[in-house]
Parts: structure tokens; sequence; C-alpha cells
């Protein structure tokens, strides 16, 4: 797979804009910015189980296809509209669905089938590509709406946490930093930095970014290595960042740079490969996603009305309950949307059925609808971008003939 | 291009040292590999069965709770310390491993554990699984690096830490004694999944959906008990047989030997030696590999029906592997040994660290450079790209790491000029040397040798 060299070419790609505007940015003026409206792109990595999260408790074949995961009343789950509850581990978000800013849509995946390998899964969900993009995985399909869009500044896509997002990576350069990181660098330092980074493409590109940001995220520390006392202050910060609640601090630092001049804001929750004992194997994946559209909605304050959250996931999980009170690797599945700027209190989608002839190869969810087609709607309605490019250059080769509206 | 002593300590080993000799030939390497494992007995990292005894006492505790719950405090209090202990020894043994790597002359040795041990990445789940897996790597994947891939294979497989991080564990199959019993039991895939996809076969290799089935099935019966460790329960097999890949296995008794027929099969398998070929290669040499090198180390796997000695040599015998410019950027366990071993950091300083310095020198800023240690994301374990590690907030976890805590180990730190030749020899760039030569920080100046993409790079 060609993913070394894909990402190579993008950060060359990210050395030249910033060396041709200097690598100490000011920050953006918001004349400049695109849009007023705020995207946030969580990625579910480890398949999270859409029929246990967004309960069909009104179809009676699910009964059978789990004997012991509970559902609807029996797992107090409340209801959402008289045919699908949803999990007790989101109920603190019920009052959104109240409100009109929660939806989910239903029995959906990407165009991935049949290895249900979480990686594949992961990269072509990234990369918005159909299953003929296995194995040319360049960049995502975030970086590739950026790119259609003007006045696209370098914190306009912001991707958030301590690994590499795809869906975010490609010529469109966009910052990258986790909540936990700081860089406290004497000025000569910063200087010699540069200077050794120089001849290197990957290194330059990464410090000239890590040292703007850190300028614009924590100017109180610029210089501070100076002081005799870094050591302590190294100390301080490395037990705060092995502190519990690094998604809190996540959906935190994106409420912060969404409410400045970011527009655009990805980061995972991971957690949701849940083989065995799904009752408790779910509880985590669900705290910390319920906590962060929480957070998201309490620090964003006004700006809550202007955004769309959308969770999504590798694949779903089979309809089946496995031997161990578990679901394995299936295709069908769920998506989350949140934010002011959805189109609530609905589950979108038509609905395959779970009887034995309507499973995908007699086991998973039957999809009917493709995760690009939700994304695509979604962006439409925020910034507007004509159908043309979302079915050519973000999602290449998706018909967009009956996208929905999932937007206000 | 061929052998070079600089390269052989930096691609393939744990790095150069202020004190001990880079290797002097191939032969020396693989020799020195195929000897007793010295680093193993200096540096000591406890067995599984040392982490079980912990679990059984909390057991008993519980046990003792339960019967007369007037004790519940005082046993809460005594199973919290020895969860306490169980903690803390984790990160003791992430210093002895660290020091392997730090003190050796047989650093190839170390990095083929660890590339092993992330290709047959285990998670521990829950209670003290958490901090068992350097006594997995211990037990199953170290005294197995150097024999045949099979024996690797199945020492990883039939682990209690894999059985029950891939859920083995409770797995029966649907016509089995125990299904009958309770019929709510039955299948987990998980397991067989990932040994054909991550690792044997590869996610491109000739398997179905149906295959990974059949092999669950096949896999019905390994299991994890208290007392008797790894265990084959027949009641919990499928009767079978089960049909993987194309060839029948099992079905007149159910026993363990079908599974191992199975695993010794798949060892040898084309896809398996392509896939473990272009890994070793992309893990060692290059990102974006050489096509005729892997397909010169997939031949000798194949050829020597999975012998690992007769792959490494393989691949550290081909003139790609050395000529390769160093492109790659180290993980950041790699990244941290290597700089203590150029640094020189005193064996006994080191060796006495106390685990909470372990804690706030090593475990916090290996997370912050993406490296959560012993907590991948997914069982495929850490990524390789240069670029999914030098990312921004990567690298900047990186430079300051590497200004800060060389001068807590090595408090008379050395002139940077004099580090920088020691730690990269002929690699060192002027860039570097005039920069070492600017600095007026003795720290700074440190950190910036270790921060250099010379050094960042093997």
């Amino acid at each position: 797979m060609s993913v070394s060299r894909r990402k190579f070419l993008q950060r060359v790609g990210i050395l030249g804009c910033s060396a041709a505007a200097s690598p100490l940015l000011t920050p953006m003026s918001f004349a400049a910015l695109p849009s007023d409206n705020r995207l946030v792109v969580i990625i579910l990595r480890g398949a999270m189980d859409g029929l246990d999260v967004v309960q069909p408790y009104g179809d009676t074949a699910l009964k059978g296809l789990r004997p012991t995961l509970k559902f609807g009343e029996a797992a107090e789950a409340a209801d959402l509209d008289g045919f699908f509850s949803l999990h007790k581990g989101l109920s603190k978000l019920m009052p959104l669905w109240a409100k009109g800013e929660l939806a989910f849509a239903h029995a959906v995946s990407t165009p991935y089938r049949d290895k249900r390998s979480h990686f594949d899964g992961q990269d072509l969900l990234e990369a918005g590509l159909g299953m003929d993009g296995l194995g040319r995985v360049r960049d995502g399909w975030l970086n590739r709406m950026l790119n259609a869009m003007a006045g696209v500044g370098p914190h306009t896509g912001f991707a958030i946490g301590r690994e590499e997002m795809l869906v975010l990576t490609g010529g469109v350069p966009v910052s990258n930093w986790s909540p936990d990181t700081h860089l406290n660098l004497s000025e000569q330092s910063r200087r010699l930095l540069e200077q050794i980074y120089h001849e290197d493409p990957l290194f330059n590109a990464s410090v000239s970014e890590a040292i703007e940001l850190a300028e614009v995220l924590d100017p109180q520390m610029v210089g501070a290595a100076d002081d005799d006392d870094d050591v302590a202050m190294m100390k301080q910060q490395m037990m705060a960042s092995m502190r519990g609640g690094a998604h809190k601090r996540v959906a935190e630092f994106a409420a912060n740079r969404l409410r400045e001049d970011t527009r655009v804001a990805a980061f995972s929750i991971n957690g949701w490969d849940t083989h065995n004992n799904q009752h408790q194997a779910l509880k985590g994946g669900l705290s910390r996603l319920q906590d962060t559209i929480l957070i998201l909605e309490n620090q964003l304050g006004e700006v809550w009305g202007k955004t769309a959250v959308v969770a999504m996931t590798e694949f779903g999980r089979t309809a089946r309950e496995n031997g161990t009170r578990g679901t394995d690797h299936g295709t069908g599945g769920a998506m989350v949307l949140a934010g002011g700027a959805i189109a609530g209190g609905k589950v979108y989608g038509q609905w395959p059925g779970l009887g034995e002839a309507d499973l995908y190869q007699g086991r998973d969810l039957h999809p009917l609808m493709d995760v690009r087609d939700v994304s695509a709607g979604v962006m439409q309605g925020l910034f507007g971008l004509d159908q043309s490019v979302l079915e050519g250059a973000v999602f290449p080769g998706l018909d967009m003939t009956g996208t929905m509206k999932f937007t206000r | 291009m061929a052998f070079n002593p600089e390269t052989a300590a930096i691609r393939f080993g744990t790095g150069l040292s202020a004190n001990l000799p880079a290797p002097t030939s191939v032969d020396q390497m693989l020799n020195r590999l195929k000897g007793p494992d010295k680093m193993a007995d200096r540096f000591v990292v406890g067995s599984f069965d040392q982490v079980e005894a912990v679990m059984e006492k909390v057991r008993k505790l519980n046990k003792i709770r339960r019967a007369d719950p007037s004790k519940g405090v005082e046993i809460q209090q005594q199973i919290k310390k020895l969860r306490a202990q169980a903690r803390r020894q984790q990160v003791e043994w992430l210093r002895a491993q660290m020091a392997r790597s730090i003190y050796t002359e047989d650093g190839l040795r170390e990095r083929l554990v660890r590339f092993w041990a992330d290709h047959f990445t285990v998670k521990g789940k829950k209670s003290m699984w958490r901090y068992a897996v350097s006594t997995y790597v211990e037990d199953a994947i170290r005294p197995n690096i150097s024999g045949n891939f099979a024996e690797l294979l199945k020492a990883a497989t039939y682990h209690p830490m894999m059985l029950m991080f891939l859920d083995q564990v409770n797995s029966v199959g649907p016509k089995s004694v125990i299904a009958a019993r309770t019929p709510k039991r039955g299948i987990n895939e998980n397991l067989a999944r990932e040994v054909l996809e991550l690792h044997t076969l590869g996610v491109d290799g000739a398997y179905t959906q149906n295959d990974v089935y059949e092999l669950a099935k096949l896999f019905s019966g390994l299991t994890y008990r208290r007392k008797t460790g790894f265990t084959y329960d027949a009641r919990m097999s499928e009767p079978g047989p089960e049909t993987v890949l194309g060839k029948s296995y099992g079905g007149y008794i159910q026993d363990l030997f079908h599974v191992t027929d199975f695993l010794n099969d798949l060892a040898v398998h084309p896809d398996t030696a392509r896939h473990l070929a272009r890994k070793l290669v992309v893990h060692f040499v290059s990102d974006d590999p050489d096509e005729a090198l892997v397909a010169h180390v997939a031949a000798a796997y194949r050829d020597s029906g999975g012998d690992l000695m007769t792959t490494y040599r393989a691949m550290l015998t081909h003139d790609a592997a050395w000529a390769m410019p160093a492109t790659k950027a180290k993980q950041p366990i790699d990244f941290v040994t290597s700089s203590l071993r150029a640094l020189g950091v005193k064996e006994q300083k080191f060796t006495d660290l106390k685990w909470k310095s372990i804690r706030t020198h090593v475990v916090a800023p290996m997370g912050l450079m993406g490296q959560m240690w012993e907590n991948p994301t997914g069982p495929d374990g850490w990524a390789e790209a240069a670029e999914h590690w030098i990312t921004p907030q990567g690298l900047a976890a990186r430079i300051q790491w590497a200004m800060t805590v060389p001068k807590l180990l090595r408090p008379k730190l050395p002139e940077p000029a004099a580090l920088a030749k020691t730690a990269l020899g002929d690699r060192l760039s002027l860039a570097l040397l005039q920069a070492c030569d600017a600095s007026d920080d003795k720290a700074d100046g440190v950190g910036l040798v270790f921060a250099a993409p010379e050094f960042q790079r093997n």
C-alpha cells in the first residue's frame, strides 16, 4: 500500500505552504473564513454496534437474533420514535433529541465489504473511496472537501489527539495537535531546530507547525525554557498527561478551536470492538461519546447552533449475538449526528429488516445507505458545496441522487 | 553496498553506544542472536505465573470478604495494595526491557523481540491482565524469535494473554457438549480472524469470511483456566471436521493436535511468507520497501519452511537492506532507549530509577509521542510509517523529551558535539555540528542531537 508515500507528499505540501507564508503565522482574520458553520467528524474506531446503540426494538426479529443482549424497555433504553430506542449509555443526550439537535442514520455502511478488517475498513472510511480504493488510499475526504472551499487557512481544519487522522490528511494544510502537548523552547533552540530540520521536509514541516501552534495555543510557554524550573514544569505536564479523561480534554480543545477560526475538526473515540460481554464492553465508548457531545454543546455556546457533529465507524457488527454475549465484525451500522445545525429528532434511512432473508450474507444488517451520502448531505447543507464537487473530488463515484437533507 | 557497523547498530540494533562497540559483521550479529540471551538474565522481567499468583491472592481475598463482609474495608485495602504493586511492577519491567536495549551488544535481539511482540500484539483488558503484557513477551515471544515461525505462532496463539485479548477463552462450538447444555453459548470469531489477517496471511491473503468462521470452530476448545493455564477443553470444541483454506482438519477426535496441524500448515503458507517478509523489511529497512528485497526474504522464508534465522540472514545479506537511505522514524521506545544508550547513562543510575521517575521520564512522554506503553489502539499494534510518528504533536513531544530528560539521567552532560559524534558517527551532518557549536546551553545542545533527523531516522 502506498500509505507512506501518500503521507510524505502531503507533509511536503504543508511545508510548501508554511514556508511561503512564514512558519510564524499570525492568527487568521475572521473575514477570510470560508463559512461560519462548523463540522466535527468523530471516527469511532473498532466498529460500533449500531443495533445496540440505536436499537430497532420495533423489529420483531431482533429478540431472536439477540437472546442475551437487551434492548428497548428491558435495557432501560429511551424510546426515540416508536421503533428505535437509544442505548442507556447515551441517555444524557435525550434532551438534545427533544430539541431536535440529535439524529441518527441507520443501516448505513461504507462501500467496504466482506473481509471485515478493522484496518482496511477504517482506511476506506477515512479515504471516502469505493472498494476499488483499497490499496490506493492517498488522502482523506475531509481534506479534499477543504480543497473545494474558498478562504481556507492553516487552522480551518484541525485534527486533534495523539494519533494522525487520515480523514483530514491531504494536500490542504491543516493543523494537528494534542491538548496534552506542550513545546517550550528558547528562542535560540527554536532557531537551531529550524536549521537542523531544513534538509528534511517531514521534520521541517512538522516542527514549523508545532512551533506555530505552540505560540497560538500556549503563548505563556514561549521562551519559558530559559527558566531554571523547566524540569519541574515538564514533570507537571507529564503527570497531567497521564490523568484520565483524555477524551474530555480533546473535546474541550475542539470547542476552543471551533470558537476561534477552526471550521472543521476531526478526532477519534476508540473502544468499540465488543466481541465479548458487550453489555459491559460498550459502556466505555458510549460514555466517551456522550461526554464529548455534551462538552461540545456546553462549551461551544452559541456556536453550537451552527455546528454539525457527525460520528461514524468502519462497519457495523453481526446482527446475531455471537456465542460470548458479544458481536463479531459485520457490515451495516449506524451514525450519530448532533448539533444545532442538524435537522434532528429523527432516525434517517430505510429499514432493511432483520429477518433471515433480509440480512446481508445471512449475518449482518443490510446497509441501504452509504455513510458518504450522509457526510455529503451534511457538508452540502453546512457549506453549500456543489453536488458535482462532492460526487467528484470529495467522494469520487458517489451518486447523490436521493441524498437527504440532514441539516436545518 | 553491504554491511557497515553504524547501519548495523542504528538500523538493525538499538543504536550506537557511548561505551559498547558496534557490530563488526552480519555473522557476529546472527551468532549473538543464536547464542545465550545474556540480557534476559541481567535485567529480569517476570513470567505470567507471577501475575497469576497475584490474581490468585486477589481471588482468595475476595472469597474471604464474601464469607465475612465485616472484613470488607480491610480486604479492600489489601487488594488495592496488590493492584498498586502490580502497576509498579509493570513499570519496573519496562525499565528492565529498556536496560536490555541500552546495555546490550546483541541489539538485533531486542529489536526482533519488539518486532514480534508488536506483530503478535496483546493488551490486557481488565484488572491484573493489564499489567501482564511484558510477561507474555517474555514467555511466548522472546524465547521463540530465532527458531521456526510455527513455534512462535503457536506460543503466541496459545498464550493466556492472547486467548483473553482476542476473546477466545469463552468461544464454544455450536455443536459442542457445552453448547448442548447452554444453548446461548457459541462461537467468537475474533482470534480466528486476526490470526489470518494480522499474524499470518495478511489482509490480502487468500482467505474468506467462511474460512474465518470455520477456523473459529476449529479453534473452539482453546481456553485458559486458572489452575491449568492454557487448556484444550474438548467439551467446548466443535466436533468438526472444519475445512479451512481448502483443507479439512479434525473430525474423528477432538484434540489440540488438529489446531496445531493447522497452525503448522498456516506458518508455511506462501501468503504468510509474503506477509511476514514485507512486514520485516518495512519494519527494519523502509516504509516503501525494495520489492526485490521483499521477494528475496520471502523466498528464504518459504524455502526454509519458515526458519527465522535463515529469513533474517537473507535480509541482512541483501545489499538493499544496507543501501536504502535512512527514511524511517524510530518508534518512541527505540528513540528513547537509543538516546540513553548514546548518552552513556550509568547502569546503576538507570536501574535505580524509581518507578515514578520511569513514569514521568519515559511512560508519559512516550504516550505524548504517540506510543502509550502496552496500550496500542488495536490488535494491529504500532504504525510503521514515519509520517505517522513525526506529526507536529509527536515531534514536539520528542523535542521536549530530548531537551529535558537527558540531564536528569546524566547530570554531567557530555559536550553536544562529542555526543553527536558518538551517537551518529558518519551520519552527523554539518548543519547539526554547527548547531551544536552555536548552542550556548548544554542541555539544549544535547536536545538538538537527539531531536536531529539523522538521529530520529534509522
